[in-house]
């Protein structure tokens, strides 16, 4: 498929939003190995983790591929402020409701993200998509079983899980930001949906869950701000000294 | 021309047989053909002169650690064959791997090495698909249906653990993706 110079930047910024929503979540959850509240999660969230970092690793090698760089170098080699995951996962690990109800708010997004670029005109990003979707189907039924145990379990697991849906809820929204150049992607079958369809799409499937359990879900009528992708906190600026300290430590270090 | 398993001539038999007796490297019982990873592989001129082989590996997870390994032992092997003057081992997507490539043979010795192979997936795999195909696991050491699943996520992406309640042992599942 030949690409245009706008529409090429255009998809390679779309793929770095997947690349980095998986790279950050995937370092978030990874500090649960050895933590998790059981055993049988510890394992579970490690893979879990394992399989996100493995997907930003394809979608980075990927936007390496349109733009002559170095998936190693998107990954570690950048600024704080140069990563475009969306404002969810600028938030802490913070207590395990928080983890579950950010992972249930998430994994149903990238599942309607997902399911709209497996039909993408960009083979590529199609077959990735395909694939992953399969993937993310474990980590979707997952996180739905540990939102209902919390949300049953009433007392302080519920009101922590209440809390942090209500906390996360605009933040969630923003891995629906509007991207520069969308019109374009959308226009050329690359993104065969634009995000804000995507989004209602997001708010039709969490929003009966959460109404079924007595929880709050996100407002379907709030607007996106504009800092979706580009906002950058203290907690994140924290976790990249942490995440790129190996890479850091021998610059010149092949992997 | 893409050979596939259907397709042979004597140069294919060499290269199949070769590619069979390359361990899966998390699950060595399985050989890389067994399991379903090779999608197949061409011969083409190359520009600068001579001949070059290459191979289509297909990852059963996106994020499977074993890639790497995987390619550098394919490639190793197939060049020591001498058939040709370059191998290439390239992942890819294009087909994507599912349960159903294992072989029969494959399935067997993942039996009688304590996987339960994966079970057959739907077509769209998705949520209520995979509640069904969860409950189903069957017991690589007494065959029991009686079995209940422990962990979705095991010690490698591609594996789920499980209970059997007639036998009391615990097991492994190739996960069904």
């Amino acid at each position: 498929m030949d690409l245009s110079t706008p529409v090429r930047d255009a998809l390679a910024e779309l793929l770095l939003t997947l690349a980095d929503d998986e790279f950050v979540l995937g370092y978030w959850d990874s500090e649960w190995t050895g933590i998790a509240p059981m055993l049988e999660e510890d394992v579970a969230m490690s893979s879990v983790s394992q399989d996100e970092i493995g997907h930003a690793r394809a979608w980075y090698e990927l936007v390496a591929s349109l733009t002559d760089d170095d998936a190693d170098r998107l990954a570690y080699g950048r600024a704080p402020e140069e990563y475009r995951h969306a404002a969810l996962m600028n938030h802490a690990r913070t207590d395990w409701a928080f983890t579950v109800a950010r992972r249930f708010l998430y994994e149903h997004a990238d599942a309607a993200r997902l399911e709209s670029l497996a039909r993408s005109s960009y083979s590529p990003l199609a077959e990735l998509a395909v694939k992953m979707r399969r993937e993310e189907t474990y980590h979707l039924m997952h996180f739905e079983i540990w939102l209902r145990r919390l949300a049953e379990a009433g007392g302080e697991a519920r009101e922590r899980l209440a809390a942090a849906l209500e906390r996360l809820g605009p933040d969630a929204a923003t891995v629906f930001s509007p991207l520069a150049g969308e019109a374009a992607l959308v226009e050329a079958g690359i993104l065969p949906d634009p995000l804000d369809a995507l989004r209602s799409r997001w708010l039709e499937r969490v929003g009966p869950v959460c109404e079924a359990l007595g929880l709050p879900a996100p407002d379907g009528a709030a607007a996106l701000p504009p800092d979706g992708r580009t906002r950058r906190t203290d907690e994140f600026a924290w976790l990249h000294g942490e995440l790129t300290m190996v890479a850091r430590s021998e610059e010149a270090a092949t992997w | 021309m893409v050979v596939t398993r259907q397709t042979r001539d004597a140069r294919d038999v060499v290269i199949w047989s070769a590619l069979d007796e390359i361990a899966d490297p998390e699950i060595p019982a399985v050989s890389v053909v067994e399991l379903g990873v090779i999608g197949g592989f061409a011969f083409a001129p190359r520009p600068e002169g001579g001949e070059r082989l290459t191979v289509e590996l297909l990852p059963t997870f996106v994020g499977c650690p074993a890639i790497d390994v995987m390619q550098q032992q394919i490639g190793e092997r197939l060049q020591a064959l001498e058939l040709v003057d370059e191998v290439r081992v390239e992942v890819s997507f294009a087909q994507p791997w599912t349960s159903e490539r294992i072989t029969p043979e494959g399935r067997e010795k993942l039996r009688r090495s304590g996987f339960a192979p994966p079970v057959v997936t739907g077509p769209t795999f998705d949520g209520e698909e995979l509640q069904v195909m969860l409950a189903t696991a069957e017991c690589p050491y007494c065959g029991s249906r009686n079995t209940t699943l422990e962990n979705a996520f095991g010690p490698t992406l591609c594996r789920a653990i499980y209970h059997c309640a007639d036998c009391r042992q615990p097991f492994e599942q190739f996960k069904s993706i």
